[in-house]
């Protein structure tokens, strides 16, 4: 046994990248430990039922808690491909929440009035809202490569922006007063659920995860095999360098945050073109682009990384709603997920931590890449 | 005689290395002792452990007989023993008054006072003939009076064992002719000195014994007067080194590069960094520009290439005009660039080996088909310039470029721009911090270049490469260029009084 674990090891070290994915599994497990042990302190005899309902969530109502997963999953795959996609062009892109509230409202728009679109319908929607959360994004992209703005600030304001902007283009544009809501999409702006509605019976999925799916294929093909990519992650990683071999940098940043508008707005338009779901006109930031730094950085800004990340959100929102049948709140959640991120921001202080331990039992010496991808 | 410091099987390991490998080391009191090796030989980590920056693994130290533990360099401070660090430690808009005291300074009632201090360090720069002001401000002070103010620093202090890494980095011959007399100096009043090294001739002139280490182990222990060079050499590196290189007397050929009057600009505010330059490079030879750090050699590249506007003047690269051209026309025009600061430009650090070698060509088509990379040809790519360039790494082609040695990075980079075959080669500093077996091979690879007919242009702040691998020389200084030299010509020092700025020659 002890000699299996060793080879175990010593094919990791061996292997590119997997001290970074190990890390990002054990902040999981110490986000995970650190949950049980709030839940300890909150309600002692409730935590380990709890706990394992946590840890069971998808597994609760079998094929419709799976679907329910993947749903709650989409919107937060594309916030954090976004984020991710900035973070690997040296770009962080906290503006994800703006991007992804004007998509939501060009998609809402359109699902309101352009009913003469037909089966077209939710595809021109997403495709606009694509489009809009893309010019957003463009802005801090703008203002950073001209005028030496830090996106960062300038994405933070711009999140405001969008939200009041969105306010206002709702109540003039597709009010509904009564409930101080967007009025409904018409039913051919839904997206439809294909044959998923029949694999997840009486779940809310649809086809809106595999377009999160292909926006990953998409974004990883563009990032590790094309020479876009090879000059986006250039700029990211060592922008003295890629100006030294002429790049164009100024052009590289505006794409890339207008690229990564365009996921977030995707997602915006995704999360919304649904029965049921309808813009609030209240003062509030949506959070999903919030959700998608922290997916971005347990998925090592990696395409397929994120695309797991998410997925693991979704199941651990299944396990929260689950949780309520106890005498918990919900927001046990949101401690674990707070927890995972900062240990997953702890992921150097990791790294070193596994390495230093896979040498200790394999003398294997293991490289540490900062912001390596998987591939 | 008694020691006054010992350090016995000193072992000081580091993720993946063995920086230090049961290492002995015994300073003398009022002893000037070398340390010398090439870089990476563990040196610096030996001082680190003993002015407390790390701790070692195993062994001891002793100082003056007594068995210590250093912790940290407060430690070191206590037992009076200081260090001067390679890149000085000092606050550029603070007087060397100010600078001094910073961390010990004298208040009265909540207040600093800098009377009694501003006393004492005039006393210690009369004392050791140091010649500093301490009313000057660091900014306004040339680089060998702030190397004094580190010295100063520990004298202030109360250190009775001072130890310099690599002190004449940074200096002209004349100031390290200087140094060289304070170091005596401060023997003669009692002091016990530590050089860290990798010049056997500052050895030479200077210390009395020499500790030799390689890879991590010590090696030797010599007295200077009783070795030579060549063993020091030896010791040092392992194997016979050739120190003079074949070199064929140069056939300079027809203009490649042409700058005329060529003025670039800070970029805030209006001082001149470089100004009215005018020179041409030739087909067959090693130009070279000579000058002391910060003379306006690094803007001179940058404008050349590309990476800084310029205000004035013009570029001629082949009879094409590439004044306003972008740094990749200018670079697919015919000009490869190793740049000064190979990890800042040189290199993508996160990327793979193979990928830093397509840095200049990924657009090409050699590369890539309608926008996707070619694996393969990048793979063949490297495989080919690993082995031309003897380009060592532990992973071949998918090593992190990060994780290379300085020599093998700056291989990497060689091959790159050589590899490219342009007419024009801009080398800057690029041995800067190599061991021996690394700038043997450069400076191999650079004169091949020439006598391949291309024109390289070598920016160099080392005198030793200046006058063996140059066929010609321009001396900046302040911007300017002051003298056309043969180096076959002159010597070390008359280099110096241009490089200092107090000769001025024509240039043709």
């Amino acid at each position: 046994m002890k000699n299996f674990w060793r080879e175990i090891l010593r094919f990791l070290a061996k292997k590119a990248n997997s001290i970074q994915v190990l890390s990002s599994l054990l902040a999981i497990v110490f986000g995970m430990l650190f949950g049980l042990l709030v839940m300890l302190i909150v309600n002692p005899a409730d935590a380990f039922p709890g706990f394992f309902t946590i840890l069971t969530g998808p597994f609760q109502a079998g094929m419709r808690s799976f679907g329910n997963m993947f749903y709650r999953a989409t919107p937060i795959i594309f916030t954090g491909l976004s984020v991710a996609f900035a973070f690997r062009t040296g770009l962080f892109n906290i503006g994800a929440t703006g991007q992804f509230t004007i998509g939501a409202y060009i998609a809402v728009y359109i699902g309101v009035h352009w009913g003469f679109l037909g089966p077209f319908h939710w595809a021109v929607a997403i495709f606009f809202a694509l489009i809009g959360g893309g010019l957003w994004g463009a802005l801090p992209g703008l203002l950073k490569a001209f005028r030496n703005v830090h996106e960062v600030v300038s994405s933070i304001m711009l999140n405001y922006v969008a939200m009041y902007l969105m306010i206002l283009m709702v109540k003039r544009t597709v009010f509904f007063g009564d409930h101080a809501r967007s009025l409904a999409i018409q039913d051919s702006a839904e997206l439809p659920k294909w044959f998923l509605g029949s694999i997840f019976p009486g779940s809310s999925i649809n086809i809106g995860i595999f377009i999160a799916i292909l926006f990953v294929a998409v974004i990883h093909i563009i990032l590790n095999k094309t020479t876009f990519g090879y000059e986006l992650k250039s700029v990211g990683f060592n922008k003295d360098a890629a100006k030294y071999s002429g790049m164009n940098e100024k052009r590289n940043i505006v794409l890339s945050m207008a690229i990564a508008g365009a996921i977030a707005g995707a997602g915006g338009a995704v999360f919304f073109l649904v029965g049921g779901r309808y813009l609030h006109v209240n003062a509030v930031l949506m959070q999903q682009g919030f959700t998608g730094i922290a997916v971005a950085l347990l998925g090592l800004s990696a395409p397929i990384g994120v695309l797991l990340a998410g997925i693991f959100y979704g199941f651990l929102e299944l396990g929260g709603l689950f949780l309520q049948g106890f005498d918990f709140t919900r927001e046990i959640i949101d401690i674990i997920i707070a927890v995972i991120i900062y240990f997953s921001a702890l992921s150097l202080f990791l790294q070193k931590f596994v390495a230093s331990y896979i040498k200790r039992k394999t003398e294997e010496d293991v490289e540490i890449a900062e912001g390596a991808d998987i591939k | 005689m008694d020691y006054v410091i010992e350090m016995i099987d000193i072992t000081k390991e580091f993720p993946g290395i063995k920086a230090n490998d049961q290492v002995n080391f015994k300073l003398k009191k009022q002893e000037i002792h070398a340390l010398l090796g090439e870089n990476g030989a563990g040196k610096s980590t030996l001082m680190s452990v003993l002015f407390g920056l790390y701790q070692a693994d195993e062994g001891h130290i002793k100082v003056r007989g007594q068995e210590v533990d250093i912790r940290n360099p407060n430690d070191a401070n206590d037992l009076n023993i200081g260090m001067v660090h390679q890149h000085f430690k000092l606050v550029h808009n603070f007087t060397v008054t100010e600078n001094i005291i910073l961390g010990s300074e004298d208040t009265k009632y909540g207040m600093l006072t800098y009377q009694n201090a501003r006393q004492k360090i005039k006393e210690l720069s009369d004392r050791y003939k140091l010649k500093v002001n301490p009313d000057a401000k660091i900014e306004d002070i040339s680089v060998g009076q702030q190397q004094r103010v580190e010295i100063l620093k520990m004298l202030y202090r109360q250190a009775e064992i001072l130890i310099f890494d690599e002190p004449t980095a940074s200096l002209t011959p004349q100031e390290i002719e200087e140094l060289m007399k304070i170091l005596k100096g401060l023997t003669k009043e009692g002091k016990s000195i530590v050089l860290i090294t990798h010049k056997l001739n500052e050895i030479r002139q200077v210390a009395d014994r020499c500790t030799i280490l390689r890879k991590g182990k010590s090696i030797n222990t010599v007295v200077v007067k009783d070795t030579t060079n060549e063993q020091l050499a030896e010791m040092m590196v392992g194997r016979k080194v050739v120190f003079e290189l074949e070199k064929t007397k140069a056939k300079p050929k027809d203009t490649v590069l042409q700058v005329k009057n060529l003025s670039i600009k800070q970029k805030e505010g209006s001082k001149l960094l470089v100004k009215n330059v005018s020179f041409k490079a030739k087909r067959g030879e090693i130009l070279c520009i000579a000058g002391i750090e910060g003379n306006g050699q690094t803007e001179l590249v940058y404008g050349l290439t590309g990476m800084m506007p310029i205000q004035e003047g013009s570029i001629l690269l082949k009879d094409n005009d590439i004044t306003g051209l972008s740094i990749r026309n200018r670079s697919l025009t015919g000009l490869s660039h190793i740049p000064e600061d190979r990890q800042r430009h040189g290199l993508v650090l996160d990327f793979t080996l193979e990928n830093n070698l397509i840095l200049q060509n990924y657009f090409t088509s050699k590369f890539h088909h309608r926008g996707f990379l070619k694996f393969e040809a990048i793979r063949e790519n490297a495989e080919r310039l690993i082995d031309q360039f003897d380009i060592r790494s532990s992973r071949g082609p998918i090593s992190l470029a990060r994780s290379m040695s300085g020599g093998n990075q700056q291989k990497l980079i060689l091959g790159r721009e050589i590899d490219r075959n342009n007419d024009l080669l801009i080398a800057v500093q690029p041995t800067r911090g190599l061991d021996v077996g690394a700038i043997e091979f450069i400076h191999q690879q650079l004169i091949d270049q020439r006598d391949q007919g291309k024109a390289v242009l070598l920016v160099s702040l080392e005198l030793d490469e200046v006058m063996n691998i140059s066929d010609r020389i321009l001396v900046m200084y302040e911007g300017e260029l002051v003298g056309e030299l043969d180096p076959s010509k002159i010597d070390e020092k008359e280099l110096g009084l241009y490089m200092a700025g107090s000769k001025r020659g024509e240039i043709s």
